[in-house]
């Protein structure tokens, strides 16, 4: 597609009394881009979205909208159409008058509104459904009205607000493959927010990591699964072990890290925090579940890790071994199920290995909270 | 005489041949209207407010905008004639300007607490009003105004209907506000109050009627279109897209399953048939036997005690005399015998009163209810 309309913040502040909302937020939003803003409740996600459909006016900095500054521009004006976390149907319009209440705004007749109701309710698979209420709807046929509605404005950006949230699973993986489908089609620039990293990852082009109103990383889903910038991003983008210690030793691009209970190990560093990494300092490493590998017994060096197992399970297309972890937290270890036999290693000691390039390093941190 | 004794729709009549009771009706309603109109956008405008208004606020203005619900109407009238009295003089107006002027001030006057009622029917409504809607409609380029007037107003319909009604019914029954403030314009409670002072006529009890008839029918006309509303409601959930697209829902029928409409429907055939035969019945005719009917009780009443008083004095005159009386003395009036009167002249006195009163009665105009009774005693309001 070509390119759309792009948006950017720049030194975005948001304050409401003496509580810093959203904090120096800097983010370039390419035109056309699904962009995602994947943090925990309570983060500022909701606050930036309506400084950039203009219900919030920023403490300070600029939301630029297709290069134009947004100072002092309405929500009408703007041309972004915002999807809300709740979807605000009007209860008391028909799906149609719903749909096409933005035409109404502009003047449209009632017969243009029909046809371009009919057009998009064949588009989000909803034939024929135009004379019902929004109450008469399943959830996901009302989330899809919320979209038709938006679209129906023909905004230069559509805003979604955690739209999946309130759809059960099932719905919410299939409404993910409509979503990107969509956005695809009509080649706009969407920017979505959500707390499911799942989400954010199957969606997105890009995704902006965000914890207490900080912007931790902007990166595509691929370099923050593996190559996190913040001890916060490794742990909230999947699942991940952590291990803590102090940098012993910096080579290059990796670190030789002193572990709290699993003696030396070696890490790459990440990308973000190459020559930050300062000899004696606190350090966190993390690995995921699926890098390691059952080592012979009895192996040690600096990539290996020895822990006893409490508990393993059979999940189908894995097994998991839970061991003894690092301040009560329990090390998870998936071994993909390829028919291997396996057998219980419950209450022994095994030895774990993995592969450098697959430990990643950052300074100490804030870990998200599970 | 009692109403039921005599079934007459002739009262119906003399209350609409009533200048001062339709003129005060007349008044009434344009008082309503007015309030309605005043208390119902006040109080959506309070009601706007307090869910607007910075939350440390909210409290006090709650308490101020309800107060006047607690002030005794009568300081309220009271006030708001003091209150425009100086308006008006201030601004240098006479007597007759528009600012001392009965209606306005009546309408003023009552919205100031009918107001508050309303804004507490507004404010439930408005609770569950999502502010998020309006935001949608900003967001898809409504302004301010289109917003509210698209998407908050519609929710906010029942209520304001609600809340019309309420103001309607508060404003026409509201006396002790109004006494102050009517000025040239009496309203129906006024007229009434000043009419019951002389009595109460069944023309007033026609009024009570029509009032309590016209509510009750008012209140099922609005519970049957919630009914139906409901009923389609749930018909439209349950249609499949086919029915709903050809409009093929066929409405529930609606005596079905309302109990109140069926009695309401029994009132009025009863109502038609009453009506029907009372019709061809000639009240005057009724009201005649029935005074009929009186007068023969009343003489034999009468005889009675003639009857009594003879006894009593036979037996006087043979205690007396010792010797037997005249046995079929019958005459009423008390110079029988010369010492009759002597013996007893109270006796005699109070008892020929009596008769006397009684033998008026059948002369039409029973003096306990007879003039009440009367239509024409309606305009001339005199005393019994
Ligand atoms: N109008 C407001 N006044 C004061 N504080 C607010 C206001 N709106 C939001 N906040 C605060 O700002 C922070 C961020 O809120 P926001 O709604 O952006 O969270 P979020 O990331 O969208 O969370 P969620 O995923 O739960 O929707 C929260 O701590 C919230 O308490
Ligand atoms: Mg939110």
């Amino acid at each position: 597609m070509s390119a759309g309309v792009g948006v950017d913040l720049e030194n975005l502040w948001i304050r409401f009394g003496d509580f810093v909302a959203v904090r120096d937020a800097n983010v370039n939003i390419n035109g056309g881009d699904f962009f995602s803003f994947l943090g925990p409740s309570g983060c500022g996600k909701t606050t930036i979205l309506r400084a950039v459909s203009g219900f919030l006016e920023p403490s300070d900095g600029r939301v630029l909208i297709g290069g134009n500054n947004m100072k002092g521009i309405g929500p009408n004006k703007r041309p972004t159409a915002l999807i809300f976390q709740n979807l605000a149907l009007f209860p008391l319009m028909k799906i149609w008058e719903n749909i096409t209440f933005s035409m109404e705004i502009r003047g449209a007749s009632a017969k243009e509104r029909r046809k371009r109701a009919d057009e998009l309710l064949d588009m989000i698979a909803l034939p024929g459904q135009g004379d019902k209420l929004p109450s008469e709807l399943s959830g996901g046929q009302r989330q899809r009205v919320a979209i038709a509605r938006a679209l129906c404005a023909e905004p230069d950006v559509l805003l979604l607000d955690e739209p999946l949230s309130a759809l059960d699973l099932k719905l919410r993986q299939h409404m993910r493959t409509e979503l990107r489908e969509i956005q695809q089609r009509v080649g706009i620039t969407f920017i979505y927010i959500t707390h499911d990293q799942g989400e954010a990852l199957t969606m997105s082009d890009n995704i902006a990591v965000m914890k207490a109103g900080v912007i931790d990383q902007i990166a595509d889903g691929k370099t923050i699964y593996n190559d996190p910038s913040t001890a916060f991003a490794a742990s909230f983008v999947g699942e991940n072990n952590v291990f803590r210690g102090k940098v012993k030793r910096v080579m290059g691009n990796e670190a030789l890290i002193e572990t709290n209970r699993s003696g030396d190990l070696v890490a790459r560093i990440s990308s973000a925090n190459q020559g930050r990494m300062k000899e004696g300092e606190d350090a966190m490493m993390f690995i995921r579940p699926e890098a390691f590998t059952l080592a012979p017994e009895g192996a040690s060096g600096d990539h290996f890790v020895t822990a006893k197992v409490n508990h393993e399970e059979f999940e189908g297309n894995a097994f998991n071994i839970f061991m003894e972890g690092e301040g009560g937290k329990e090390l998870k270890v998936s071994i993909p199920n390829l028919g291997q036999s396996f057998e219980d290693h419950t209450g022994q000691n095994i030895t774990l290995e993995y592969e450098t390039n697959n430990a990643v390093c950052v300074p100490a941190g804030e870990l998200a909270a599970e | 005489m009692t109403p039921w004794e005599c079934l007459t729709f002739e009262w119906f009549g003399a209350l609409f041949s009533d200048e001062r009771i339709l003129n005060g009706i007349w008044n009434s309603i344009l008082v309503g209207f007015g309030t309605v109109i005043l208390s119902v956008s006040m109080g959506l405008a309070g009601a706007l407010m307090l869910t607007q208004i910075w939350p440390k606020l909210r409290a006090t203005y709650y308490t101020v905008i309800i107060a006047p619900i607690l002030i005794p109407g009568v300081v309220l009238g009271i006030s708001t004639l003091v209150f425009w009295d100086r308006i008006n003089r201030m601004l240098g107006l006479g007597a007759d300007s528009f600012l001392s002027n009965g209606l306005f001030l009546t309408i003023i006057g009552q919205s100031t607490f009918i107001a508050s009622y309303c804004m507490l029917v507004l404010v439930a409504r408005l609770q569950r009003y999502d502010i998020a809607l309006t935001e949608a409609a900003l967001d898809l380029g409504a302004t301010h105004a289109q917003a509210f007037r698209k998407v908050l107003l519609p929710f906010m319909k029942p209520a304001i209907a609600s809340a019309a009604v309420l103001a309607f019914l508060a404003s026409f029954e509201n006396y002790n506000t109004t006494t102050f403030t009517f000025g040239e314009y009496p309203t129906l409670t006024i007229e009434l109050a000043q009419k019951v002072r002389y009595g109460i006529t069944p023309a007033i009890s026609a009024l009570a009627f029509i009032i309590v008839v016209l509510t009750v029918f008012a209140a099922l006309a609005n519970e049957a279109n919630l009914r139906r509303k409901e009923l389609v409601a749930k018909a439209r959930k349950e249609a499949t897209v086919e029915e709903l697209s050809s409009g093929r829902i066929r409405m529930p029928g609606f005596l079905s399953s309302n109990w109140a409409a069926v009695a309401l429907v029994v009132v009025a055939c009863a109502t038609v048939v009453v009506v029907g035969t009372a019709t061809v019945y000639s009240p005057q005719q009724c009201i005649a036997d029935v005074q009929e009917q009186k007068r023969l009780e009343t003489e034999e009443r009468i005889n009675e005690l003639r009857r009594q008083r003879d006894l009593r004095r036979q037996q006087q005159q043979e205690a007396e005399q010792g010797n037997a009386a005249e046995p079929n003395q019958s005459q009423p009036t008390g110079n029988n015998s010369g010492f009759g009167n002597v013996f007893a002249p109270s006796a005699l006195s109070g008892e020929e009163e009596e008769a006397s009163e009684a033998e008026e009665a059948p002369s039409g105009n029973n003096s306990g209810f007879g003039n009440v009774f009367d239509p024409g005693s309606l305009n001339s309001g005199q005393d019994n």
